[in-house]
């Protein structure tokens, strides 16, 4: 008797534990897992496809890249871009040329406008690409930005 | 550390455009500490979330490539004033934290 009743206390304070442990674990208001292996791939064309399932983007007019055509530091490059096509999914943002080029990728629910601001690191003068999801297809817009000073090491 | 961060939500011909400014170190974990030569972990915010009247409108997965002490805007339809936008991000130690705004 009590084997039992010391292995019901070991039960119960195993199965307690966990069930804090797994009360503290989901952030209830982050649904999406963050999308390791897409910040990690090397290339455009992998992130991408990691990210959005697919590298297959067709040029668009619709999309407006706000960018310095020089940025004297690359720790802090403003970029804005603006899709003007309707049902805008998601803005992913790019430096073609960064250790981790994929930088940012923005979703919107059902009410996007399309637009985007923000600042970047730049490791050295690269492309800056903004890949649009719009209508399930994606968009590509890209501009470049030469960089005097990298931002991206010491 | 609400006071690390601003938040300000502007409504405009039925566009609310929404403006973010956290104070964060967003080390990307390839940088060098110059005297003692150690790479410096890397602690960046990894997600980013805005809600206007408790739904949704925008989620934002980012890398250690935005700047630090990051800014963001961005815009979506419908809001009003007086409304409730609520921000909150996630760092890859965990930490995190939000704000509630007004929109103007």
């Amino acid at each position: 008797m009590t084997m039992k009743r010391r292995t019901f206390i070991t039960n119960a304070l195993v199965g307690g534990a966990a069930a804090a442990g797994a009360a503290l674990l989901p952030r209830a208001a982050f649904s999406a897992d963050w999308p390791k292996d897409a910040f990690e791939a090397k290339s455009v064309s992998d992130a991408l496809s990691k990210l959005l399932g697919s590298s297959d983007q067709t040029e668009s007019a619709d999309i407006t890249i706000k960018a310095p055509d020089i940025a004297e530091n690359g720790a802090v490059v403003p970029v804005q871009v603006t899709a003007t096509m309707p049902n805008v999914e998601s803005i992913s943002i790019i430096a073609e040329k960064n250790p981790v080029p994929l930088i940012a990728s923005f979703q919107f629910g059902d009410n996007g406008a399309g637009f985007v601001s923000t600042r970047i690191k730049m490791g050295k003068t690269s492309n800056v690409i903004a890949v649009v999801k719009a209508d399930g297809k994606l968009f590509s817009a890209k501009k470049e930005v030469k960089v005097t000073i990298g931002g991206c090491g010491g | 550390m609400a006071s690390g961060m601003r938040v300000q939500a502007k409504v405009k011909n039925d566009v609310t455009q929404v403006k973010a400014l956290i104070t964060h170190p967003m080390e990307t974990g390839n940088r060098k500490d110059k005297k003692s030569g150690k790479v410096i972990p890397a602690n960046f915010i990894e997600e980013v979330l805005c809600e206007h009247n408790g739904k949704a409108v925008m989620t934002a997965q980012w890398s250690g490539g935005i700047s630090k002490n990051p800014y963001m805007a961005f815009k979506f339809k419908g809001g009003a004033k007086d409304e409730m936008v609520k921000v909150s991000w996630r760092d890859n130690l965990g930490k995190s934290a939000s704000l509630d705004v007004k929109i103007k």
